[in-house]
């Protein structure tokens, strides 16, 4: 129908409140990241939901790949000395 | 002119220009030119019919008739709409509807930035509220007024015609009306020459950024603040009163 | 890894009811269908707003109006929502959008019916959206990750919806005789396309199996169907107003109503392309786009320009 190439695509990321991360909510098209900003505005915090904005062009984002899965993952599978229940505390001792 | 019936003048006028710049714009809903833009032109037109509201309603209360903002807005003829003719001129190209949006939004956040300290506590909530949402007008209108004024050289020629269009419509802005002078002397509104003022020096900033020419100060229509329109409102508002003229006085 | 295994590997995610995330490895004919599946809905929604937005102009009150804005805004935003989630599966919405204007894609019939009163309106969102958020509540439940995030996110915010459209038609049967009479014109006009919103019948949908296989689909048509039909019938008779199906009954024995035959040969017919207002539709949408062209590019050649200032 057209060549026309479409505005690029941005993803969106929304803090909802503050001191809250900002959390991914999905993605826009804009020209550029000024009107990113502000069509995240109108589309993604019509009922209240933000605080701040950020837009990230989508091109700009470099994933794990799910191959990858098992050798970036499972390893920090039998790290259980990394949490604090592997250490039990003796009775008695307190704030630890 | 007493101080009420300036007072109910005033808020008539201002709920008129939000509710029909509003319902200009609602005509977008579903035919804009992207996605993304149809979502921000819905919101800006919610935040004016919204505003609409607010003003009818106290209209309705200073006149003590019983007038509700739905009385106000669907019974009364286009002779009785006391908006400014700017805004009731169609819709036209995008150009077009930034182009007007702009001048009036420049012109509608300074009047509202004054109105916040108003010594008529309505007025001044109103404004409150509504400084906030027009900032954020004007700011989406200067920056498409600029995206098209600094795009291609057909959005270019574009943006230039709206506004050689418009700014005949630019003049009735500024020119106070009887209640406006009654009000402005007690200290109720603000002085338009003031407003004026502000006006032009966004319009002149916005415009150096988007390479578009101030158009020339010529004949200047008015009109629309003593209830004598262009022929644009005439069909707008048989539309939008369709309903409460076919069926009167019934609830929806 | 062989494709079998890969398929296999790919049924045993979607079997243990794990997400399928866009880089993951899924069959084609899954990215295709949710492709399809996915820009329909999303062209539902785009042009679902025009019947709607036909009378935004015309709302009979300010409340109204600015409540029918705020809701066809959100079926943009609905549409928006799916775009990107099906864009994530590689296809631009550009491409997506052309299909649409080509006439080659579809999407739901239901639009192509005209807005004819202000009970329409009413009946739209009480119906319309009705039988549409049975179908979303179920798709949260989609397989594919961003299809269900993409869900929940427009079902938390169509929930007032179909309110606003019950809303209006509660107005209009406690009014006068001739507002009743208005609502009850419209329900006699928009029953059964809402019931043809559901699909064609169990036994004559070509793609159901294979849906519910890979969970992109969680209940079948005539499922959804039904419990349409059961909820939609107190409510019907709370405003006082007639379904208009003669059969309409309620079957102790199944603890459903039974009902009557939809005109399958309409239903069909309006999918060809012949139902009262899909040249129209169509039309409105090719006009919005072309006409938005220049806008676009204008945008485009804006952020250029600014890209190579910033560089130079």
């Amino acid at each position: 129908m057209s060549n026309e190439k479409d505005w690029p695509l941005w993803e969106i990321f929304i803090q909802s409140k503050r001191g809250l991360d900002h959390k991914h909510v999905g993605s826009l098209h804009a020209a550029d990241a000024q009107m990113a900003v502000e069509n995240a505005r109108d589309v993604y915090t019509r009922r209240n939901e933000g605080n701040s904005i950020w837009a990230v062009l989508a091109e700009h984002i470099h994933a794990s790949k799910p191959e990858d899965q098992e050798a970036f993952f499972d390893p920090a599978d039998d790290k259980v000395y990394r949490h604090p229940t592997f250490y039990p505390m003796p009775e008695g001792v307190k704030y630890i | 002119m007493t101080n009420k019936e300036a007072l109910f003048r005033y808020a008539v006028r201002m709920g008129d220009n939000s509710l029909v710049l509003g319902h200009r714009l609602s005509e977008w809903c579903g035919h804009g030119p992207q996605l993304e833009e149809d979502i921000a032109q819905a919101n800006i037109a919610l935040d004016l019919i919204g505003q609409a509201r607010n003003y009818l309603t106290y209209a309705g209360e200073v006149e003590g008739k019983g007038r509700s903002e739905d009385d106000l807005a669907y019974l009364r003829t286009d002779r009785e709409y006391l908006n400014v003719q700017l805004v009731e001129l169609h819709k036209g190209d995008y150009a077009y509807t930034i182009a007007r949006s702009f001048l009036f939004d420049a012109f509608h956040l300074a009047l509202q930035q004054a109105l916040t300290t108003s010594t008529d506590e309505r007025l001044s909530a109103i404004a409150e509220k509504a400084v906030k949402e027009v900032t954020y007008h004007l700011r989406h209108s200067s920056e498409w007024l600029i995206r098209f004024g600094d795009g291609t050289d057909e959005s270019h020629e574009r943006a230039q015609n709206a506004l050689d269009d418009l700014w005949r419509y630019t003049g009735e802005l500024f020119v106070p009306d009887e209640a406006e002078e009654v009000l402005a002397k007690a200290g109720v509104v603000p002085d338009l020459a003031d407003i004026r003022a502000e006006w032009s020096a966004t319009v002149d900033r916005v415009l150096k950024e988007a390479t578009l020419k101030r158009p020339e100060d010529g004949w200047m229509a008015r009109g629309g603040k003593k209830g004598i329109h262009t022929e644009h409102l005439g069909p707008m508002l048989a539309e939008m009163q369709t309903l409460q003229r076919t069926y009167p006085g019934v609830e929806w | 890894m062989s494709e079998n295994k890969e398929e296999a590997l790919f049924q045993a995610k979607v079997d243990a009811e794990q997400k399928i995330e866009p880089k993951d490895w899924m069959p084609d004919a899954y990215r295709k269908t949710l492709v399809r599946q996915i820009s329909q809905h999303a062209h539902s929604e785009i042009v679902g707003m025009l019947p709607e937005g036909n009378w935004i102009t015309r709302a009979p009150s300010l409340r109204r109006k600015t409540i029918l804005l705020a809701k066809v805004q959100d079926e943009a935003g609905h549409g928006l929502y799916l775009y990107s989630a099906a864009e994530t599966l590689g296809t631009g919405r550009d491409e997506m959008v052309d299909q649409l204007l080509s006439g080659k894609a579809k999407y739901s019939s239901i639009f192509n019916y005209p807005t004819l009163t202000w009970a329409d309106i009413g009946a739209v969102g009480w119906l319309v959206d009705g039988a549409a958020i049975m179908n979303q509540v179920m798709l949260c439940r989609t397989s594919y990750g961003p299809y269900a995030r993409a869900m929940v996110r427009i079902c938390k915010e169509e929930s007032f919806h179909q309110r606003q459209g019950y809303d209006i038609l509660v107005t209009l049967c406690k009014g006068t005789p001739e507002q009743k009479a208005m609502a009850q014109d419209a329900l006699d006009r928009w029953w059964w396309p809402s019931l043809m919103m559901f699909g064609p019948s169990d036994k004559d949908s070509p793609h159901s199996a294979q849906s519910m296989k890979w969970k992109i689909k969680r209940q079948s048509n005539d499922e959804l169907r039904q419990t349409f039909i059961d909820r939609t019938v107190s409510q019907a008779e709370f405003l006082g107003l007639k379904i208009p199906d003669d059969k309409l009954k309620w079957n102790e024995e199944t603890q459903h109503y039974d009902w009557g035959e939809i005109d399958w040969a309409e239903f069909f017919d309006v999918i060809k392309g012949n139902g009262p207002c899909n040249k129209e539709r169509l039309t409105a949408r090719q006009k919005a786009h072309a006409d938005g062209a220049w806008v676009r590019e204008a945008a485009m050649a804006h952020a250029e320009k600014k890209m190579k200032q910033k560089a130079a």
